[in-house]
């Protein structure tokens, strides 16, 4: 088993280049990770499905492409966890949601595709939030994911199953969806890498929507470097998505293969700190605003007076948003159908079906927006809420102009024992403080960890923002920092994490 | 539901100034659906044409088809209307079973085309404008079908069949502003709007606009107001009516009715009613308590369409000619009256004629035969005129083979019946069913002696000098030449025969 788990400890770089050099084989690779899963996934719970028989199909066909001598792309035969949010032809995709529980789709979302087209092997879909609403995937109808650091604790939310595959070594490279911190907040409590590119980067073409306005894609990984090899396979213009970026990809890989921030500008927000923020989190953050000093950054404090209204304006857009793409479940032509024993009419059955089929977090976002949108509310709701967004943009694009990059904690706080926060939705939104004006600006951010809070000895993650369009910078930023981490842990954060 | 007597229209109107809205949806003849790739091709198996767009999947997401906007565009030009510089689609968030994402893409507060005008030229000739309020584009839900309904409605129904055919097919809805001051005429203005939106459709070649097949339904608004009175009443919204003379029997119900209600000292209620082509009458449908809440919010799965200036102006230039216009260009042309030019337009020849006076035909002979003998046999198989196996070059043929006296009518007449009946062009049913005029001396010459032999004292009178009765000889000799016979070379030859002067 030695060898096996090794595989399973391998960046995706360094597997990508054991695979193309035949040192290991594709279905080697895909075996070790599969019995990882077999052998922890009970007591973490990071995968709600997993494709044995497609995982190794896919390993297959590289290692007959890599036998006939075919040039094999950067992450051929890497395996990875995929959301369960995406669309996959032929395999459940329930979005953490008992309205889904029985979905087979019919078709692939274009990330999907473009991770088969990269020969990227699918081991499974991996747990969330329901319809990717909440922090702590305590929200998922499939039970909760426990944080490898600690399995009573949360893995952060929505996308805690990818987050936790990757802390467990179940997968080198997970995919995430950031519509508030879904991806940064998760990497951020276990001492992952998470990046959350410019809206529109990577298609949305289906990923079920939650917030189409705010709703992104990502990468989920253990290294920046593994993280920007994924970042490049699933961003580019799609056709399929109107609000997908038709421009070049940004070059991520190369910038996170020349880590770098001398001379560089770099933006301390003074809005992310005070009250509500964890001490061990604040000192880990300092440390990390004088580690970009002495690596030869020019720190400066930014302030961004409308941030602080970012939360209220996000819980209206977002509810909203929701509130209308989720109309479509309905029990009429997928999913669960409650009630129809041949007496009820369809208007009942649709009733009955979505109180069956919603959990109460997904139940309180669908009234809260309803009633946001409703005639007479609309103005002082949802349209004061965009014109917040709009202050917010200023406010981003006014720091710009001053700085390369922002900096802040990712989340006030470690990651919080599962069941604390359950019945108190305020305290939970509180984890997305940070993440969500990037969400509602549309730039680009990534979290990365900056070391363990001395209180807890629970991971924290450094916050890195960038304009949109520029998500190379987070990827020269972020690999900078994590060389001089790792230099001066004498190892990678995660190697800390008890073993399961 | 009590039955409400209704008033006379005379009386209705003696009291009463009605106010029509009038909205009109068109489905655009787009190859494609508005929002995806499906097909919009009529008439396929239930649920073939769909996509995990158009069933709203989850996870799925609307592209604009480029050539809708370009449709919604041209007819927004061609209703004089302002083309938005800048505007968003909008979501119309309601549930009902054949819409797939239980919210129709439309556009709000945004529309693509507003503030334009429509002028109609009613029977006699007026010409009435009706202002437009806007044209936006949204898209069509699916179809149901509800089953064991003693009416066809949901209510009643055992269970409903879904066709998804439809939806996502483009359409573009068409809102007059308030038409006031048509008085008596309104229902005729209403008929007659309808038609010249029908025609302009088509003109731009935008949709087929057949009202029978669905891809044109109308929506009658109505309400009435005391003579001399400023404010509008309680209005009705008479959904689907789908044919010209519906639109003219329904807004003529809905005055008698309202004229009734109001009359007796009874309120008008907001509904949405149904409108019933077997006795023209409407009865209520959905009572519309207060204002449905659509919760209408921009669309964010789409970007906003801000049509170039340049390009709106390209296809402002393009434009046909609008169909009035065109309509009394050719009446004039033609030289016939408003009323014959009616019955060209309802019979549907336009096109058909002037296609044929393109082809060389002169406009008289294109209109008789279209109008005549065509519009017989059309009428006889039930068919639309431009459904005959015939085209307007075999028709200007005919008419060029007549000029030449090749053909008398009578042959002529033959001749269609052959094309018509898959015999080939004009000059191979004369070949095959040889019906040339015969004109040739020696050929008819035995036809003529025969006649005046046979007819004796008629050519006595001839002999004698009453010259116009050799009119009868000439029909015996057509008789007995089925019709073939040249007329004139056969009334040359008879007065020569009998030696006097024609």
């Amino acid at each position: 088993m030695t060898h096996s788990s090794d595989l399973t400890r391998l960046t995706a770089a360094e597997t990508a280049a054991r695979i193309a050099s035949g040192r290991a084989s594709a279905v080697e690779v895909a075996e070790a990770h599969l019995a990882r899963i077999e052998a922890v996934d009970e007591k973490v719970h990071a995968f709600l499905h997993v494709d044995r028989e497609g995982a190794l199909a896919r390993a297959r066909t590289v290692d007959a492409k890599r036998s006939r001598g075919e040039r094999l792309g950067p992450l051929a035969g890497v395996p990875l966890a995929l959301k369960d949010i995406f669309t996959t032809e032929g395999m459940p995709t329930t979005v953490g949601s008992k309205i889904l529980e029985s979905w087979i789709p019919p078709y692939d979302a274009t990330l999907t595709k473009r991770l088969k087209d990269a020969d990227v092997v699918i081991l499974g879909k991996t747990n969330m939030d329901e319809f990717a609403m909440g922090s702590s995937t305590e929200n998922s109808a499939y039970g909760p994911t426990g944080n490898p650091w600690d399995l009573t604790r949360i893995p952060g939310g929505s996308g805690g199953g990818s987050s936790a595959a990757l802390a467990s070594y179940q997968a080198p490279l997970a995919i995430g969806t950031d519509t508030g911190g879904s991806i940064r907040q998760p990497a951020a409590v276990t001492g992952t890498v998470g990046v959350k590119p410019t809206y529109g980067a990577v298609s949305r073409y289906g990923m079920v929507a939650f917030s189409s306005s705010l709703d992104q894609g990502g990468p989920c990984a253990r290294t920046v470097l593994d993280a920007a090899l994924l970042h490049e396979a699933i961003a580019g213009h799609d056709p399929l998505d109107s609000t997908s970026v038709d421009a070049p990809v940004p070059p991520v890989v190369e910038a996170a293969r020349n880590g770098d921030v001398k001379g560089l500008r770099v933006g301390v927000v003074r809005e992310f700190a005070g009250e509500g923020y964890q001490a061990g989190v604040m000192q880990r953050f300092n440390e990390s605003v004088e580690l970009l000093r002495e690596l030869g950054a020019e720190i400066v404090e930014i302030s961004c007076p409308s941030f602080d209204k970012a939360l209220a304006a996000y819980y209206l857009i977002a509810p909203s948003e929701c509130s209308s793409n989720l109309a479509r479940f309905d029990a009429m032509r997928y999913g669960l159908r409650a009630g129809d024993d041949g007496t009820r009419s369809a208007e009942e059955v649709t009733s009955l079906t979505r109180e069956a089929g919603f959990g109460p977090e997904v139940k309180r976002r669908i009234m809260l927006g309803t009633y946001a949108l409703s005639s007479g509310y609309y103005d002082a709701y949802y349209g004061s809420a965009q014109k917040v967004r709009t202050l917010i943009k200023r406010d981003f694009d006014a720091a710009f102009g001053k700085v390369d990059v922002l900096v802040s904690p990712t989340t006030p706080t470690t990651a919080f024992p599962i069941g604390e926060r359950a019945d108190d939705p305020m305290a939970m939104y509180l984890a997305d403080l940070c993440t969500i004006p990037s969400n509602l600006a549309g730039n680009a951010a990534m979290s990365l960890p900056c070391g363990l809070a001395p209180e807890d000895g629970l991971p924290v993650g450094l916050q890195i923002i960038a304009p949109a369009m520029a998500d190379d910078r987070l990827y020269r930023v972020g690999a900078a920092v994590e060389a001089a981490y790792h230099a001066r842990w004498g190892h990678p954060l995660l190697e800390e994490a008890p073993s399961l | 539901m009590t039955v409400t007597e209704l008033v006379s229209y005379e009386d209705a109107l003696a009291s009463y100034d009605p106010v029509m809205g009038l909205e009109v949806h068109v489905e655009l003849g787009t190859r494609t659906k508005m929002f995806c790739g499906c097909s919009t091709s009529l008439g396929a198996d239930p649920n073939t044409q769909t996509c995990p767009v158009c069933l709203g999947l989850p996870g799925s997401l609307p592209v604009v088809n480029a050539t809708a906007v370009e449709s919604a565009v041209r007819i927004g030009l061609a209703l004089n209307c302002e083309i938005a510089q800048w505007c968003r689609f909008a979501r119309k968030n309601y549930f009902y079973p054949d819409m797939p994402k239980n919210f129709q893409i439309s556009q709000y507060d945004e529309p693509i085309a507003f503030d334009g005008y429509l002028d109609v030229q009613l029977e006699d000739g007026e010409v009435f404008r009706v202002g437009i309020e806007r044209a936006h584009m949204e898209e069509d839900t699916g179809k149901s079908t509800h089953i064991g309904g003693a009416t066809g409605r949901i209510h009643g129904a055992v269970h409903s069949l879904l066709d998804y055919n439809r939806a996502g097919i483009p359409l573009i809805e068409i809102v007059t502003k308030p038409i006031t001051g048509a008085g008596e005429r309104a229902p005729e203005v209403a008929k007659a709007y309808v038609a010249e939106l029908r025609e302009l459709i088509r003109a731009l070649g935008v949709s087929e606009a057949r009202m029978e097949m669905g891809q044109m339904r109308c929506d009658v608004n109505l309400s009435l107001r005391p003579h001399g009175t400023e404010t509008f009443g309680t209005r009705s919204e008479t959904k689907n009516v789908n044919s010209l003379r519906s639109v003219e029997r329904a807004t003529r119900f809905e005055i008698q009715r309202h004229a009734a209600v109001l009359g007796s000292g009874g309120t008008i209620v907001q509904e949405t009613r149904h409108f019933h082509e077997d006795d023209g009458s409407t009865t209520s449908g959905r009572v519309k308590e207060e204002a449905e809440d659509y919760r209408y919010f921009p669309e964010p799965d789409l970007v906003p369409v801000a049509p170039a200036r340049e390009w709106v102006e390209g296809l402002r230039a393009g434009l046909p000619e609008l169909p009035r216009l065109r309509r009394n260009r050719l009446r004039e042309e033609w030289g016939i009256s408003e009323h014959e030019m009616q019955s060209v337009l309802n019979a549907g020849a336009i096109d058909l004629i002037t296609a044929t006076i393109d082809a060389g035909a002169p406009a008289d002979q294109a209109r008789k035969w279209w109008m005549g003998e065509l519009a017989r046999r059309a009428n006889e198989q039930g068919t639309e005129l431009s459904a005959l196996p015939i085209t307007p070059d075999r028709v200007a043929r005919v008419c060029e083979l007549v000029a030449d006296g090749s053909l008398n009518d009578k042959l002529a007449r033959q001749v269609i019946e052959g094309v018509l009946a898959g015999e080939g062009g004009p000059d191979e049913v004369v070949d095959k069913r040889g019906l040339k005029v015969v004109s040739d001396t020696g050929a008819l010459s035995a036809a003529v002696d025969e006649a005046i032999a046979a007819n004796g004292a008629i050519a006595e009178k001839i002999r004698g000098g009453k010259v116009a009765a050799a009119g009868a000889l000439v029909g015996a000799v057509m008789k007995a030449t089925r019709g073939q016979a040249d007329a004139a070379r056969v009334r040359e030859l008879i007065l020569e025969k009998l030696g006097v002067q024609g």
